[in-house]
């Protein structure tokens, strides 16, 4: 009885050994708006492929590429270009860095559908969302007073519109906070004065978009950059990806990666083309 | 044989009834555990002092004043709202309701008590919000006052089952005792009856104002989940739970944020340990009072 058992573990733990040995280990760092990009299209990979290996750990983008440059990742998860102090580092550092553009995310400011403002500047959108401007009679509109609709402040979208739209500053304390995309868009629906904001994906029909800057936010002019309140999401490697590092970069690129990307409300890149 | 059964029996009621104690206790310990961080890394005072809620922000900022105040004022808006409406009903079904209409009384309350509050959420979102939004001429009809009539009208079967209980409780010789000293109805029932059954009716409140200001689902819904101090109830508000909520899943594990979302929870779980201490003291002493063992 006891050998049985034992012959078991013994041929299990050979199984696991050697299975481990094949296995294809990937490490993902970084932002954590990408996060739920990688989360995504790792784990169908993982399902479709069982000796892949992916882990992901969020952190935030410069923490991702600072894991790159000391070789603790394979795969640095950045929502922002490398900066030039960081190239500077990764060439003492005989790290040669290369970008790859995974998706866009882009930031659409809606308000009702019975208001008049329907276009807004980079300027008026900070001050309405930090308090300066409280009522729409100063953009021009009807003398409504301004319900500002947020984000709570851990969520990934309020992160990039923080960074787009208000350059780190705080939101005014008299904002609403709205738990999801959808919650912002039904608050918006619902109050006249409202003004909110969420990812290019979720926009209804029973919101009104707003143009930032004269430019109407849609996938094309988030793809060539015309909107200013869009980014590129961006994967870094050591050199040019290889093996399973490359193997995973390209299926976030395949069609089935950018579609999952399209369900998390990001602009995938093949959608202009198809 | 019998010996044993009654031995297994016993252990085995012992074991469910310290497991609760033993959940309470992993509980306790696990918030302060994971608050740890928060109470050594942020300034207490600040903590607790000051409504600047910025945890994206360089410096973070962490202080949940306006917090407390919007679940305390929310808590007393619908307790408000529940108390004599729960008390009424309880009242009415104990005293005036013939055994027809508390065949369907009862049950209806049950099925009140019942509801998700997600499903409340929904309904005071989609009905209540848009309402009142145009009755006071607001900007937004999410507001203390959505939430507070929510969960006040959630609460009532709570305190109904829990005081009607305690009115059924009553001795019948209580009444007989007034109705024979020529007392009638109204007196029998403001000076006896609810006197008596003051120690459940008590509790029921308590019980009903702790279940308040836990409730998560439905402010994060509708009370607005704005960070200013709110200056009235028609103001939006952002209480406790509904931070935690929104932003637990979402901070790091570990990190300060994470840390101070637990020290909220923390002082949450006293809020609601010193109102069942209160309530319990109270039945006490209405209970020694009536000379009742109950």
């Amino acid at each position: 009885m006891k050998k049985s058992i034992l012959k078991v573990l013994l041929s299990a733990s050979i199984i696991l050994s050697a299975g481990l040995g094949a296995f294809a280990a990937v490490i993902a760092e970084g932002s954590t708006t990408v996060l739920p990009i990688a989360q995504k299209t790792a784990e169908s990979l993982m399902n479709a492929n069982p000796a892949m290996d992916i882990s992901i750990r969020g952190g935030g983008s410069g923490v991702g590429i600072n894991s790159l440059l000391s070789g603790r990742c394979d795969i640095a998860m950045s929502s922002r270009a490398m900066k030039d102090g960081e190239k500077a580092d990764a060439a003492k550092k005989k790290v040669n860095p290369k970008e790859y553009t995974i998706a866009m995310d882009a930031i659409v400011m809606i308000v009702h559908n019975k208001n008049a403002v329907t276009a807004l500047t980079r300027e008026q959108i900070k001050d309405i969302f930090t308090g300066k401007i409280t009522n729409w009679k100063q953009l021009g509109g009807a003398d409504k007073k301004i319900v500002v609709i947020s984000r709570d402040g851990a969520s990934g979208t309020f992160e990039t519109f923080n960074e787009l739209a208000l350059n780190g500053e705080k939101v005014s304390k008299n904002a609403l906070m709205q738990a999801s995309n959808q919650n912002v868009a039904s608050a918006v629906e619902r109050a006249e004065g409202a003004i909110g904001y969420v990812g290019l994906g979720y926009i209804g029909r029973k919101v009104k978009v707003v143009s930032i800057e004269g430019i109407t936010p849609s996938i094309e002019t988030v793809l060539n950059k015309k909107y200013v309140y869009s980014r590129s999401l961006f994967f870094y490697t050591n050199g040019a990806a290889k093996g399973a590092v490359k193997e995973y970069i390209d299926f976030v690129l395949s069609k089935a990666g950018q579609d999952m990307i399209k369900e998390l409300g990001f602009v995938p890149l093949n959608q202009g083309k198809k | 044989m019998n010996a044993l059964k009654e031995k297994v029996i016993k252990s085995i009621l012992s074991i469910t009834a310290f497991a609760s104690i033993a959940f309470l206790i992993g509980i306790v310990v696990t918030l302060f555990a994971n608050s740890l961080t928060a109470l050594k890394g942020i300034d207490q005072i600040q903590f607790l002092f000051s409504s600047d809620w910025a945890p994206y922000y360089s410096p973070a900022e962490y202080g949940i004043l306006s917090m407390v105040i919007s679940s305390a004022l929310i808590g007393i808006t619908a307790a408000l709202v529940c108390i004599p409406l729960g008390i009424g009903t309880a009242l009415y079904l104990n005293e005036i309701a013939g055994s027809a209409q508390r065949k369907i009384l009862k049950p209806v309350i049950e099925i009140l008590a019942g509801i998700p509050s997600i499903i409340f959420g929904f309904f005071a979102m989609a009905v209540l919000a848009p309402f009142l939004q145009n009755i006071f001429d607001l900007p937004s009809g999410l507001c203390i006052l959505t939430a507070s009539l929510t969960l006040g009208i959630m609460t009532i079967p709570v305190i109904t089952s829990i005081a009607e209980d305690a009115l059924g409780f009553v001795p019948i010789g209580f009444k007989e005792a007034s109705y024979a000293l020529g007392g009638n109805r109204w007196q029998t029932l403001i000076k006896v009856t609810i006197p008596a059954a003051a120690s459940g009716i008590i509790t029921s409140i308590i019980l009903a104002i702790g279940r308040i200001v836990g409730e998560t689902m439905i402010v994060l819904m509708v009370a607005g989940g704005s960070l200013a101090i709110p200056t009235s109830i028609l103001a939006p508000a952002r209480p406790m739970t509904s931070t935690i909520a929104a932003e637990m899943g979402e901070a790091a594990y570990g990190s300060l944020h994470f840390s101070a979302l637990f020290e909220i929870g923390l002082l949450l779980f006293f809020m609601t340990f010193i109102l069942n201490f209160i309530s319990e003291r109270i039945s006490k002493k209405y209970r020694l009072k009536l000379g009742q063992g109950r």
